[in-house]
């Protein structure tokens, strides 16, 4: 046994409303630059769709996340490292910048500076990559926002696969939810693995992710081997950026920047541990449908001795230890179960988990119909098929969705009776498994979700680690040398490429 | 000083000054700016067929160039190659990796200079020494007519002679090329200009090819900026 921690995300989707308030807060801090005008480290999709970039999913296609081979190892699904290498000269796997979306700009200016014209004037969109007009915007980061555009092109969305979709068509079975998107900071990432350079790495003491940008050249092959699609190739800097769990926020104890200013309050961060020794048996284990059970297995209880023990000698701090234990991942993955890894099947081990939502009750279960198991209606009448849940979270496999929901489903039956009856119906809690109490907890923790629960994070205490005298007047967060981003004026080694960069147009 | 050891006798060695040091200060002062800044994201169009076969065709010639400049005539002899043999298979080989590298390099280069999007994000640079690479190439190319009138590969020895002279010093390397064909001095000339601004452009890449990928064990990575207790017992140091 080796134990490690790692910061935990969890995201409660049952209470996201799609405001995007997490990718623009995100937009803000860390990809307002140019070449990362269309990388959003965090986005919301809204399910069915095919997604951003398009067609994620398909790893058929984009041949993102690891394959179990038959000798029973895993390797990347582009290949063993020779394979790797031999795509670096040009990358059969990489999407291009349309399977996201061409940035672009409008002419505010005109707005305000346009002379007096028969018809108003208007904003015309500009690309942000040539600075050329664009006539015609085809595609956006967002946009299938709300069932945007026509069912044929958004049931392609992957999880459809064993549902019978045509239905869902149809306006009145058509369903929808929100999925907001970030590196998956996984046990097991593919992007690290895919890496000829080197330059992306874990961190051991919260198992962040990140891209060393002084050691990437920008062989690219770490956006074809995330299968979610989280890497971004700058092409300004020649680098591959990604989400970095707001590290210098985490490393002081706070929440990433996503969470802090997540309106609906769906977002927890907590330590996990996990034993580092049964990863790579949990991503070679051999049925896919078994994948969230193996990683359930990786991560260690906070509250057993023997673990405590042992995180001790391999070095993990006592605030760490203690805040596994008041861990709202934890309690959400662990204890409840109510919360899953974004396509285990990718056997990626993510680190961002997601509590699956509830929906209405069918129309026509609604009419008379309604099937009831017992009090409470039967979840596989809700409107939101429990397959397409389970293809995005279990790998296919409906039992552990199934009794998510039901146990969601019986702590509104439970609180209800608690608050309108005023009773407490053990029957309830006991009928999904849990006790009273544990539902009182859930309650606290999901549905009153106080700052102080959401958010347990240890700091890494690096004022300890390092001297911060040495730190004064430093430039915090920057690229390249120091202060300098390797662009002088004299521009020896390269200058801003900035001739293209026009987005406020001349008005004659 | 004749034009001729200025050219030959002294710009290699202001060349290959300026190669190794600017590219050890760019690595060591600039290393964010160190990279292949691939446009494939951009355009893919164009770019798969014309990279690999650019790429092919100039690590071939480039090794090409390699050996047969730098390995001294007495190894070459004692391994029974013939300077005839050498020469021919000089220019058959040479001629196929030039061809590839010709193709795909005029497939980047029209990529590079009529995409609208690879032309707006280009650098002075970006495009600068595709276009350079290319006249070389060509003037490379342009030498096997001549190369084919001598067969006998004694035109071969004067630029091992010259190349192996510039690397042991030898005031006199550049009198072994001072009659060859004007075509072969602008090869060797624009050859040491594209070494010389080397470090200022993309081409520092080559320098970090991650052929050490296929050593590496396992597949992920771990960083820490943690001293593990743990390593303090094995050490043997106890507080």
């Amino acid at each position: 046994m080796k134990v490690r921690a790692q910061i935990g995300m969890v995201l409660n989707l049952d209470k996201c409303i799609g405001c995007h308030t997490c990718s623009v807060t995100c937009k803000h801090v860390w990809t307002n630059r140019e070449g990362v005008e269309y990388a959003w480290f965090n986005n919301v999709e809204t399910k069915p769709g095919v997604g951003y970039p398009k067609d994620w999913e398909n790893q058929k296609r984009w041949n993102g996340g690891w394959r179990r081979k038959k000798n029973g190892q895993i390797e990347p699904r582009m290949g063993a490292k020779w394979r790797i290498l031999a795509k670096i000269f040009a990358n059969p796997d990489l999407p291009e910048i349309d399977d996201y979306y061409e940035p672009f700009n409008f002419d505010y200016a005109h707005l305000q500076t346009a002379p007096e014209m028969k018809h108003f004037p208007t904003a015309r969109p500009r690309s942000a990559i040539t600075g050329e007009r664009m006539e015609k915007i085809e595609w956006g980061p967002n946009w299938e926002e709300i069932l945007g555009g026509e069912f044929a092109k958004r049931s392609q969305d992957y999880n459809f696969e064993g549902v019978q979709k045509e239905i869902y068509g149809a306006f009145e079975n058509t369903f929808m939810m929100y999925l907001p998107r970030l590196c998956e900071h996984c046990l097991n990432p593919t992007c690290v693995a895919a890496c000829p350079s080197g330059a992306i790495y874990k961190r051991e003491e919260d198992g962040i992710v990140l891209i060393d940008q002084d050691k990437c050249r920008g062989w690219r092959m770490c956006v074809s081997a995330c299968p979610y699609k989280k890497i971004y190739y700058n092409w300004e800097s020649g680098k591959s950026e990604k989400c970095v769990f707001c590290y210098p926020r985490i490393e002081a104890g706070l929440p990433t920047v996503c969470s802090e200013t997540c309106v609906g309050r769906i977002r927890y961060l907590g330590v996990l541990l996990y034993d580092a020794d049964r990863i790579e048996p949990a991503a070679a284990t051999p049925d896919e449908g078994d994948l969230y059970q193996a990683q359930l297995d990786v991560f260690l209880d906070p509250n057993d001795p023997e673990v405590i023990a042992q995180a001790r000698a391999d070095g993990i701090p006592e605030a760490w230890i203690e805040g596994a234990r008041r861990s709202p991942i934890w309690k959400m993955a662990m204890e409840w179960k109510v919360a899953f890894p974004l396509h285990p099947e990718y056997r990626t081990l993510p680190m961002v988990w997601y509590v699956p939502p509830l929906s209405p009750i069918q129309n026509a279960a609604a009419a008379g119909a309604l099937e009831m198991d017992g009090e409470m209606p039967d979840v596989r009448s809700l409107r939101i098929p429990v397959k397409y849940l389970a293809n995005l979270l279990t790998a296919g496999v409906e039992e552990p969705v199934v009794q998510a929901l039901e146990r969601m489903m019986a702590m509104r039956a439970y609180m209800r009776a608690r608050s309108v009856d005023g009773r407490i119906d053990h029957n309830i809690a006991e009928r999904v498994g849990l006790t009273a109490s544990q539902i009182d907890e859930m309650y606290h923790i999901m549905a009153i979700a106080n700052f102080e629960d959401r958010f347990v994070i240890p700091t890494t205490h690096r004022e300890w680690a390092e001297d911060a005298y040495e730190l004064r007047s430093d430039c915090g967060f920057t690229f390249g040398n120091g202060c300098s981003g390797g662009r002088t004026e004299i521009g020896l080694f390269g200058m801003d490429k900035r001739s293209r960069a026009k987005p406020v147009a001349k008005v004659s | 000083m004749d034009l001729n050891f200025l050219a030959f006798g002294v710009y290699p060695y202001v060349a290959l000054a300026v190669l190794a040091i600017g590219s050890v200060i760019r690595f060591d002062r600039e290393q964010y700016t160190w990279r292949t800044g691939s446009s494939q994201l951009l355009r893919r169009r164009q770019l798969v067929t014309g990279s690999v076969l650019f790429h092919l065709g100039i690590l071939a010639i480039f090794a090409g160039h390699f050996v047969g400049l730098l390995t001294p005539v007495a190894v070459w002899d004692a391994l029974g190659v013939s300077h005839g043999f050498k020469q021919m298979l000089a220019i058959v080989a040479g001629g196929i990796a030039g061809a590839c590298c010709l193709i795909g390099g005029l497939l980047l280069l029209h990529r590079r200079l009529f995409d609208p999007r690879i032309r707006a994000t280009s650098s002075f640079g970006d495009t600068t020494i595709l276009i350079l690479l290319m006249v070389q190439l060509c003037l490379g190319l342009a030498t096997i007519p001549l190369s084919l009138g001598h067969r006998d590969g004694e035109e071969m020895i004067k630029f091992m002679n010259w190349a192996q002279g510039i690397f042991t010093f030898n005031p006199l390397a550049s009198t072994y090329i001072s009659d060859v064909h004007w075509i072969f001095k602008a090869h060797l000339t624009l050859g040491l200009t594209i070494l010389l601004v080397f470090p200022f452009t993309r081409l520092v890449h080559m320098l970090s090819a991650p052929i050490w990928y296929l050593n590496r064990r396992g597949w992920q990575l771990v960083r820490t900026r943690r001293t593990m207790p743990i390593d303090r017992h094995k050490v043997g140091i106890r507080r």
